[in-house]
């Protein structure tokens, strides 16, 4: 579309990462456009979380290259990396009563001097991160006291604080009831729509993760299984082969969105999914 | 709207300036207080005739007060400053709000190198000094191998580790005295539960210009252990090396506690009342927390060694009693609330 669509955020060529023999990845090779939405799924130890710790520059790959917007991760010291791509990793816990305030405040290190002592934007640009991500008047509260969608909210706050041209976050819906799982990825659209920041996250919930993506990249074992728009990689061939389980795809009610339903073990073969087999194209769903 | 600028600079100078009052006090006391008898008002009148030059000072007071009671309430400062420091860094490091160099067995394992360099015959420093450094850092290694393979070093795994680690360095410890049939044994025992009464001026200036590097050291790097606490992922993406941060605070912290315990004996718990009482207070910014720290910890010990040195009619308590009676009561409440 744009001129800025051209732009590469992330660019994986023959990417490799060994840990302790297993959650590998191997030969991974994908781009993901500047101001996209890239969700990475996949089952258990796939692979998706040391993808991610790679992707953000904490642990060095051991094989293939790694561009970030074009310039290869080796090449960035430890504080321009900081400011280019930030990360709200899974729900941390911090047995330390810092307030919501100080937390935001830490994603501007990257920016500041070695004891971090803050100047009059760095205060603004938490002020505003933290009414982007709604926790303001939580400003002065214990993070340990907030519901865990508050949390959330907070260490997303902590990583736009950081002004990053690439955010990446670890299943920053797991744990959250319905209304915060929404709320966060609704959150984390505005921000690439309305700031044009490239987002790529992990996610295990595929029905929410096809709504929002631009793009899906499918793993099992290290490897890509698929990559593409939601509804290229959400057929029940690719799904059967990642996950191995069976389950039913059809459209979301929404729109052209595919969706996933579980089948528990007692549904299959009954005349209830036969029924519905029937009705839609058996092409759709899968059973073994 | 330049004031908000230098907003923690500010509360690190109030903080500080409060902690000073509170340490100059101890300090004062403590020069005015001892066994020689006399009043304390008398005391601190000593102190102060010093200064003002009043022909009506005692000659002998003054030397007892800066020959005998300044090395020593300088020593205890010092010490103080160190260990809490101490407690505080390593609470950081393992973001564990119970870790503390005695309880992880830090001090224990310093003991040991410094009993075998008592034994062996060497000086204080560098002598002791290095046996305590070896001593520390290799329970340090023992503590952190136990301990590893979990995810962010689990706090009861990290603690059981400590007391075995603590447990062991006992038995070896008993063992080096069993052995040992001189004089030296009530040296060694009394210096076990924390002595300051050796203090002599040129050894704590020893120590000062020793740990006073490591304190600078440790404030520079501040602002990364804020954000390590976030957990060590956390800050690798917000820019922290977090391995050169932790070698050099495990080295630092590790160096400047065998210096103090190669001087002093081992002095327990130091580490967690302070850190925890100044926390409570302040807020867990280490930029607030570390010089809060140097100087509360210091003014802490100052007092200890004060009650140490007061609360029998005749001799004193070795001051690792002291902190000891005080630390391991809040360590078990801390423990429990933690549970909760």
């Amino acid at each position: 579309m744009s001129e800025e669509k051209k732009i590469i955020a992330i660019e994986a060529i023959n990417l490799s990462y060994a840990y302790h023999d297993n959650d590998v990845i191997k030969n991974l090779s994908f781009a993901v456009p500047k101001g996209g939405f890239f969700i990475i799924i996949g089952p258990n130890g796939s692979g998706k979380t040391t993808l991610m710790k790679v992707l953000s520059g904490i642990k060095k790959p051991e094989g293939g290259n790694l561009n970030i917007l074009g310039k290869a991760i080796e090449r960035y010291s430890r504080k321009s990396l900081a400011q280019t791509v930030a990360m709200a990793p899974q729900m941390t816990s911090v047995d330390f009563p810092f307030t919501v305030r100080e937390i935001v405040l830490m994603g501007r290190s990257p920016y500041k001097g070695l004891l971090g002592f803050d100047d009059q934007t760095d205060l603004q640009i938490a002020q505003q991160a933290m009414a982007f991500t709604e926790v303001e008047h939580l400003a002065e509260r214990k993070l340990g006291q907030l519901s865990g969608g508050e949390q959330q909210r907070v260490l997303i706050a902590r990583a736009i604080c950081q002004e990053p041209e690439i955010i990446l976050l670890d299943e920053p819906t797991a744990s959250l009831d319905l209304a915060h799982q929404v709320r966060v990825m609704d959150l984390m659209e505005q921000l690439q729509k309305e700031k044009g920041v490239t987002i790529i996250m992990v996610s295990h919930d595929i029905n929410l993760a096809c709504m929002y993506a631009q793009c899906l990249l499918l793993i099992k074992n290290g490897q890509i299984v698929s990559i593409g728009p939601p509804d290229q990689v959400l057929n029940y061939e690719t799904l059967e082969q990642a996950y191995g389980c069976a389950l039913l795809v059809d459209q979301s009610p929404l729109g052209n969105y595919p969706r996933i339903t579980l089948v528990p073990k007692r549904f299959i073969k009954s005349s209830l999914v036969d029924a519905y087999l029937k009705n839609k194209s058996s092409k759709n769903s899968i059973f073994h | 709207m330049n004031s908000l600028k230098s907003h923690v600079i500010k509360r690190i100078f109030a903080v500080c300036t409060v902690l000073s009052i509170f340490l100059l006090c101890a300090m004062i006391l403590g020069l005015s207080t001892g066994s020689s008898g006399g009043e304390i008002l008398t005391g601190i009148k000593m102190v102060f005739s010093f200064f003002t030059d009043d022909a009506s000072h005692d000659a002998m007071m003054q030397t007892i007060i800066w020959q005998i009671r300044f090395p020593r309430v300088l020593l205890a400062a010092l010490v103080g400053a160190t260990l809490s420091l101490g407690g505080l860094v390593f609470q950081a490091l393992l973001r564990n709000p119970l870790a503390e160099p005695y309880i992880l067995g830090i001090s224990g394992g310093s003991a040991i190198g410094a009993i075998l360099g008592i034994l062996v015959g060497l000086s204080r420093f560098p002598g002791v000094a290095g046996t305590a450094f070896i001593g520390s850092m290799g329970t340090l290694a023992l503590v952190l191998v136990m301990a590893s393979g979990q995810t962010v070093l689990k706090k009861d795994s990290l603690l059981l580790s400590g007391v075995m680690v603590n447990a062991f360095c006992s038995a070896v410890i008993m063992f080096l005295i069993s052995l040992t049939q001189d004089s030296r044994i009530h040296n060694i025992l009394f210096w076990l539960m924390g002595d300051l009464s050796l203090a002599e001026m040129n050894q704590v200036m020893i120590l000062a210009a020793t740990v006073l590097p490591c304190f600078l050291l440790i404030f520079c790097l501040s602002n990364s252990m804020n954000l390590m606490l976030l957990g060590k992922e956390m800050a690798g993406s917000m820019g922290v090396n977090i391995k050169a941060v932790t070698i050099i605070l495990l080295v630092t912290t590790s160096f400047m506690i065998s210096s103090t315990v190669s001087q002093c004996g081992l002095v327990g718990f130091v580490g967690l009342v302070m850190p925890h009482l100044l926390r409570l207070l302040l807020g867990p910014d280490h930029r607030v927390m570390v010089p809060a720290c140097i100087v509360g910890g210091a003014g802490f010990m100052v007092a200890c060694d004060l009650l140490a040195r007061t609360l029998p009619q005749h001799g004193e308590i070795p001051i690792g009693v002291i902190t000891a009676m005080i630390g391991a009561p809040l360590f078990i409440f801390l423990l429990k609330r933690s549970k909760s």
